[in-house]
């Protein structure tokens, strides 16, 4: 407890711009996450309180920052031998299509691929049927054809090798990559 | 005196461990069906250590042919090394139907003259008096119980082939068809936990020995496939981060990319007389097959659906092709007609069929089946339809046929690790060719070379 403080102390002290980037929540009890603890949580224990601006965004930024977050919602899973798109993926393309009508110089490839069961070939079909699918729905969306590319890999790049069912529903999938 | 001694213990090492391949083949089923047989260690007749052991790679042959079980050396009662030297009761109260016995002896240069005899035991007992057959009321010599008798000069790096060449003459005079013994296999090996080129397209003999690597990649390879004259591998290539086909000559290194449309680049097969290569695109719309004129470079498209059609396979006299389509609603094995362009379904038993291809003399197709969620190799009889599954193993695919259509190599699963299977086929025969490290796929069984 008395490490804390010292550690709050010595936020104090860190420019504002610092703490205004730093838009972390984090709980987690390590010195160097402390110092990255926003002046909001310290309320109960401080004397005195900082406030700070937000820092105004370059576009480049912005574009990077949409772009972090969509990387890290970029898979959509198929059923066994299908390609239809669940409505359960349909958040994670509303927001690439947002992100792609917002960037039109922006390109995405979607790689269709499928699970290890059936042939090799048989397969390529079937990824790039899932790839397709995948480019029509954020086309109906309002995305320019000409950003989307497709590409199967088929099951020659699973993603678990474990080879039972859950490695299958892993693997039958469709990623948008930028 | 020691490092004779040494070598000697060496070349007895090689000599036990006559499947110190690169793959070892684990037959799984199917010994009791083969015809017992002997292949008797050759002799060595020069001075010094055996320079290589022919025998153990020809009942090595025969044994994976499925139609034979040679016996194992140490319960030979003798070893012979000629007809004359064989006591025919011994061998006959094993059971055993048929002998190869040999010599090696040295010649000049570093060369050697082999000499081989395949004997019909049952004959040759029958005969009794070694050879002498009553005729006319007289004893004579015959020599109709000696198969086949021959001697050659071969060097020190032609044994493993040389012992290819006894075993096909022995397996041709023996069940009345060619051996597919001096053939190669090509297949993709896979290495997921390299960190540069993690595919590799490898070609080795067909028993796995003498192993060559064709081309290395960073990107998966697919689907070789080989030129009828057996120089040259049609295969699938990701290099440039999209599918392309290319063709190279497996001894020049010389390599062509064939074709590079926008989408689906893929399965591609040699017709039967080399000239043109069957394949999938998806340019203009979907996947549907297609052929190239690989003189003139023209394209033709040969079907045109909605569905998925994938997998051509061309039929011996090169006027048709089968091939796998999704148009009756799951994939199932279609033909046509390359002049009339006229198509018909060839299976309808099972959930699906897919990878299909016809067997050299016409009269099979072979291909993948699901049956219950099931994915195993299956035949079927062109004439009365009628469907066989020939394996038990798990998640197999791209069946392959042995250019004599006793054999079919498939890539299969076993704990957990792509592999490669054996299954004769009639299916009674199965092995497995299991590898050391990685993973081993889309195998493709090599026309005659010789």
């Amino acid at each position: 407890m008395r490490l804390n403080k010292i550690v709050k102390g010595i936020a104090v002290a860190i420019p504002m711009f610092a703490l205004a980037a730093c838009g972390s929540t984090s709980t987690a009890d390590s010195d160097a996450n402390e110092t990255n603890q926003t002046s909001q949580e310290q309320t109960t224990e401080t004397v005195v309180q900082t406030g700070g601006m937000v820092k105004e965004m370059t576009p480049q930024e912005k574009q990077r920052l949409a772009l972090q977050e969509l990387r890290k919602e970029h898979i959509v899973y198929f059923d066994f031998d299908t390609s239809n798109v669940s409505s359960q993926f349909s958040a994670l393309l509303d927001a690439h299509a947002a992100y792609l009508r917002a960037n039109p110089s922006v390109k995405v490839l979607v790689e269709g691929h499928a699970d290890e069961r059936g042939t090799p070939e048989y397969n390529i079909a079937l990824g790039e049927r899932r790839a397709k699918a995948v480019s029509r729905y954020l086309e109906g969306l309002g995305v320019n054809a000409s950003q989307i590319e497709t590409v199967s890999y088929g099951e020659e790049k699973p993603l678990d090798n474990s080879r039972t069912e859950s490695g299958f529903a892993k693997n039958r999938r469709a990623v948008l990559v930028y | 005196m020691k490092s004779i001694v040494k070598y000697c213990l060496l070349a007895g090492l090689v000599m036990t461990q006559p499947a110190q391949a690169a793959i070892d083949i684990v037959i799984t089923e199917g010994v009791n069906s083969a015809r017992p047989i002997a292949v008797v260690p050759f002799k060595w007749q020069g001075t010094g250590p055996k320079p290589q052991e022919l025998a153990s790679v020809v009942a090595n042959d025969l044994r994976f042919s499925g139609r034979f079980n040679p016996s194992a050396v140490f319960s030979m009662p003798s070893q012979p090394s000629t007809d004359g030297e064989i006591n025919y009761d011994q061998w006959a109260k094993l059971g055993i139907e048929a002998m190869v016995v040999g010599t090696i002896k040295p010649f000049k240069d570093g060369r050697y003259v082999v000499g081989f005899e395949l004997i019909d035991v049952l004959s040759a007992n029958a005969s009794k008096a070694n050879g002498q057959v009553l005729q006319n009321g007289q004893l004579v010599s015959s020599n109709a119980h000696v198969l086949d008798s021959r001697e050659t000069v071969i060097s020190a790096q032609e044994f493993r082939q040389y012992a290819h060449r006894i075993s096909d003459v022995v397996y041709e005079k023996l069940t009345g068809e060619r051996g597919a013994f001096r053939t190669k296999i090509a297949y993709v090996l896979v290495n997921r936990e390299r960190l540069d080129y993690k595919y590799r397209l490898m070609i080795s003999d067909f028993d796995g020995h003498n192993e060559v690597e064709i081309l290395r990649s960073r990107e998966p390879l697919m689907s070789p496939s080989w030129s009828p004259d057996g120089t040259k591998l049609a295969y699938v290539s990701f290099e440039n981060k999209r599918q392309q086909i290319f063709i190279q000559d497996i001894y020049t290194q010389q390599r062509e990319k064939v074709s590079g449309f926008k989408g689906i680049n893929s399965a591609p097969r040699f017709s039967p007389d080399g000239k043109k290569l069957a394949m999938v695109l998806s340019k203009d719309g979907n996947p549907d097959l297609y052929t190239l004129d690989l003189a003139t470079k023209v394209v033709t498209r040969i079907t045109k659906n909605r569905a998925i059609d994938t997998e051509p396979s061309w039929s011996p006299d090169g006027k048709n092709l089968v091939f796998t389509s999704e148009r009756g609603g799951k994939p199932q094995i279609y033909q046509v007609n390359l002049d009339s362009r006229r198509i018909r379904r060839i299976t309808f038993d099972g959930e699906m069929n897919l990878g299909g291809s016809i067997s050299p003399k016409n009269d099979e197709l072979v291909m993948v089946n699901r049956t219950r969620g099931k994915y195993h190799i299956a035949k079927q009889d062109l004439r009365t339809s009628s469907l066989q599954v020939l394996t038990k193993t798990r998640l197999d695919e791209s069946p392959s046929i042995a250019p004599n259509g006793s054999m079919i190599i498939y890539g299969t699963t076993y704990r957990g690790q792509q592999v490669l299977g054996l299954v004769s086929i009639d299916g009674r025969f199965k092995a497995r060719l299991p590898v050391r490290d990685g993973e081993i796929k889309a195998p493709a069984w090599s026309p005659y070379i010789y």
